[in-house]
């Protein structure tokens, strides 16, 4: 047991740490352009540095190195301290990326990843159908090939920044004939395409990221598919693979605590701050068992994938989503009752967004009461992560198939 | 960085989980819970002979010179097994006399402690809950003691007991010296049984001031560590019967509700194995963080194997509700963790204060 960091590791602390105070915020000229072209900007210039996206080849627009899992975490510390703009969207840097660098042809490399880095190219998921959830390999949404292109028809609901994105990777029905999960094909949809109309859903906070995507006899090169015909369903785990460096955001669950005990300082009970009160105390301090126990088996996850001993913590892998999701739910439900009247107002726009706040606002926190449901939901309901943890990790038998 | 055991104390664990899963079966765990005076000399000496007893106790005294990480370690495997010996009361007055004591007094006692030649003890709360060293009464003034103490593991089979007192001091009374009058609680915990002690007129040493507060915190994290083995252990034992047990033509683990319950317990305990490792850590190299993760990890780990104790009863059934079934001891090895000094909720309101909220 060793807390340290060590001495390597301290350096590249301070060189990213001198990496962003060198740009970030934008100064002279670069500060009149618009957010998004300041975040490229900042992003093309990590990724020349060696700081982002080190693993991915040059000759697709990545670093071209060499990283660790803790070099990961040092890098994505020091970037989160210095409110860089580092994170584009996760479907693309973090689904598609990986799933194009193990399966994709060398064209579409070519064509796609560097301008994903650096966000450029902005992707939505298209997977989840209004009759496909959770079980998702029932999905309905057909693409046919006539000549040199796929003819897509059908519908995709929960599309994440659908209306907002250049491009679809999605999972389509394309062997009917075949068995469930051997029909599936993965393409590449541009979203401007004829035939394609996607629509927002307004969500429960009022925010505008979920989205709905028909497709009416829209037409796609032939070229778009992603692995063979019929093999869309492995080619969509095959990002599994590079999940394990993204391990490390406890800090997330800290950030949020600590917010949570602002919240606690500026918010009154009986006449004194909240955090005065024994009762709020008590709770606070349960929370704060569960956040230090994510924060702990992160830290035992990335010891272990540094030293290839990834077996020895499949628990702690197995658990972490149900784990941040439990978390996340109390933290929400304590933060609105401290929030009282308060939580009786619409969150703003900018707080119903998805992603990290700049700034833990009242109205972030009753956004974040009812956006904490959808890590419940999405990327695997909590009901399916028990019954991973059940079959996997506890050998139960496993639930009856049907259909 | 690295958040992980050493292979050393990976063989520790090993050795001692093969060692007690050998001498010390459910049968003979539920023998000595059910016996006269709930200690198993034979086995106590097994485990003096691997080394345990000095594990704490530094190199030059005849010990292992191990941290508190390694002990709680053990406690770990020592709670999985519900083994029914006197290793904490033990190890936490090895603690005190490596922590406060001074040389003469060391000398004198860690090797008789490492060999086994004395079993230790600690006498630290007082009646009505009164575990926080600010409370307690007990005056250490003289060169003899008067009072009472309560929850005193091992009673007379202790040799040496370090006894808390006025201001948060600590004193070392010889049991032998006589003076000290046990009288058995009737303990729920039937393999850690628990003595009220009387002292009358009982020479007493005192121990460096500061030591009562550092004793208690080495005890939370080693409670947090025993906890952590029995409700990972509950767990264990409620997916076996889940799995046994049939009705409606099925095992119960085949209903998904069953399957759940049980993957909520395993999620309750499993990932606070952290806590207690850090708080161990922190007791031998991060003093300033020491007091308050000692807190953290006993509250939080005791509350959670308590509530898989629960579940795991539940998930028994009516045979879950009966002094025949193993779970009961299990269940109560981890309330003994739970309410042994200090509930949770008067270390969460310690934590707040700690953490300056
Ligand atoms: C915020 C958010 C963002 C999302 N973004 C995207 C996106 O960008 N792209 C995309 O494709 N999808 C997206 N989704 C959709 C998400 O993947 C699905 O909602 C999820 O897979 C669950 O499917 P469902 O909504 O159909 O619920 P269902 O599968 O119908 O589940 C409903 C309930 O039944 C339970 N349940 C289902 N099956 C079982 C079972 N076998 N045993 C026990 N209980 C069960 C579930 O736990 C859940 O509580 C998003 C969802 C959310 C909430």
């Amino acid at each position: 047991m060793d807390l340290e960091f060590g001495a390597s590791y301290q350096r590249l602390r301070e060189e990213v740490r001198e990496f962003c105070a060198a740009h970030w915020p934008p100064r002279g000229e670069e500060a009149e352009l618009p957010p998004r072209d300041q975040a490229i900007r900042f992003r093309q210039r990590a990724i020349e540095a060696g700081i982002l996206f080190r693993t991915v080849p040059r000759e697709y627009g990545g670093a071209g190195g060499e990283t660790d899992v803790l070099s990961e975490t040092v890098i994505r510390q020091e970037l989160d301290a210095a409110r860089t703009p580092h994170r584009s969207s996760v479907q693309g840097t973090h689904m598609l990326v990986p799933t194009l660098l193990e399966c994709g042809t060398e064209e579409q490399k070519q064509s796609y990843i560097a301008k994903t880095l650096t966000g450029e190219l902005r992707w939505c998921q298209g997977y989840s159908e209004p009759g496909a959830g959770s079980d998702l390999a029932s999905l309905q949404s057909r693409a046919e090939l006539d000549g040199e292109h796929w003819v897509l028809n059908g519908q995709k609901i929960w599309t994440s920044q659908a209306t907002e994105a250049d491009m679809m990777f999605g999972l389509f029905r394309t062997e009917p004939e075949a068995q469930k999960h051997a029909g599936i094909s993965y393409l590449l949809v541009p979203m401007d395409t004829p035939g394609i109309d996607a629509r927002i859903l307004k969500m429960i906070n009022g925010g505008q990221d979920f989205c709905e995507v028909f497709f009416d006899d829209a037409r796609v090169p032939a070229a778009n598919i992603v692995g063979r015909r019929g093999e869309g369903w492995k080619v969509s785990r095959s990002t599994l693979k590079h999940e394990r460096l993204l391990i490390g955001d406890a800090s997330g669950a800290r950030r949020s605590f600590d917010g949570l005990l602002d919240l606690a300082r500026r918010a009154q009970r009986g006449g004194q701050p909240a955090i005065r009160d024994a009762g709020v105390r008590q709770r606070l301090a349960e929370i704060e068992g569960y956040v230090a126990s994510q924060e702990y088996a992160v830290a035992r996850m990335l010891t272990a994938i540094h030293k290839n001993e990834d077996m020895k913590v499949m628990n702690e892998m197995l658990m972490a989503k149900l784990l941040s999701t439990n978390t996340g739910q109390l933290v929400a439900r304590l933060a609105m009752e401290l929030l009282g009247d308060e939580g009786l107002t619409m969150p703003t726009a900018e707080d119903a967004a998805m992603g990290i706040p700049s700034e833990y606002t009242d109205s972030y926190w009753v956004s974040h009461s009812m956006m904490t449901l959808g890590t419940a939901i999405a990327g695997g309901a909590s009901n399916i992560q028990r019954n991973i943890i059940g079959e996997r990790l506890l050998g139960l038998p496993r639930d009856p198939r049907k259909g | 960085m690295d958040f992980s055991l050493s292979e050393e104390q990976e063989l520790l664990q090993d050795t001692v989980r093969s060692y007690t899963a050998n001498e010390c079966p459910p049968p003979r765990v539920r023998e000595v819970f059910d016996g006269e005076s709930g200690h198993d000399a034979d086995l106590w000496k097994g485990l003096v002979e691997m080394g345990l007893a000095g594990l704490a106790v530094p190199e030059a005294h005849g010990g292992a010179g191990l941290g508190l990480l390694d002990s709680a370690l053990v406690c770990e495997v020592l709670g999985a097994g519900a083994v029914p010996a006197p290793f904490l009361g033990h190890t936490l007055a090895v603690l005190a006399l490596r922590l406060g004591g001074s040389a003469p007094q060391q000398e004198r006692w860690l090797p008789a402690l490492a060999s086994g030649d004395r079993l230790g003890t600690v006498a630290l709360g007082e009646a009505g809950g009164a575990w926080a060293p600010e409370e307690w009464t007990l005056s250490l003034q003289g060169e003899r003691a008067d009072g009472a103490k309560t929850r005193v593991p091992a009673g007379p089979e202790a040799g040496l007991v370090v006894v808390g007192g006025a201001g948060g001091a600590l004193g070392l009374v010889d049991a032998s010296a006589g003076g000290l009058r046990w009288s058995a609680e009737d303990s729920l915990d039937r393999g850690r049984r628990l003595y009220a002690l009387e002292l009358e007129e009982v020479p007493i040493e005192t121990l460096a001031p500061g030591t009562g507060a550092r004793v208690r915190d080495a005890a939370l994290v080693l409670l947090a560590a025993d906890a952590f083995g029995a409700g990972t252990r509950l767990v264990r034992m409620a997916v076996d019967y889940a799995q046994a047990r049939q009705q409606f033509g099925q095992p119960i683990a085949a209903f998904q509700a069953v399957k759940h319950q049980l993957a909520n317990m395993a999620l309750d305990i499993d990932p606070t194995r952290g806590l207690f490792w850090y708080a161990a850590h922190a007791f031998d190299h991060l003093p300033e963080e020491s007091a308050r993760a000692a807190a953290l990890a006993k509250a939080h780990i005791t509350d959670r194997a308590m509530q898989v104790a629960r579940d795991a009863i539940e998930i028994h059934g009516g045979i879950g509700m009966t002094w025949e079934c193993d779970a009961q001891i299990w269940f109560k090895r981890a309330l003994f963790d739970r309410q042994w000094a200090g509930t949770p909720d008067t270390h969460r309101a310690r934590l707040a204060d700690l953490g300056g909220w």
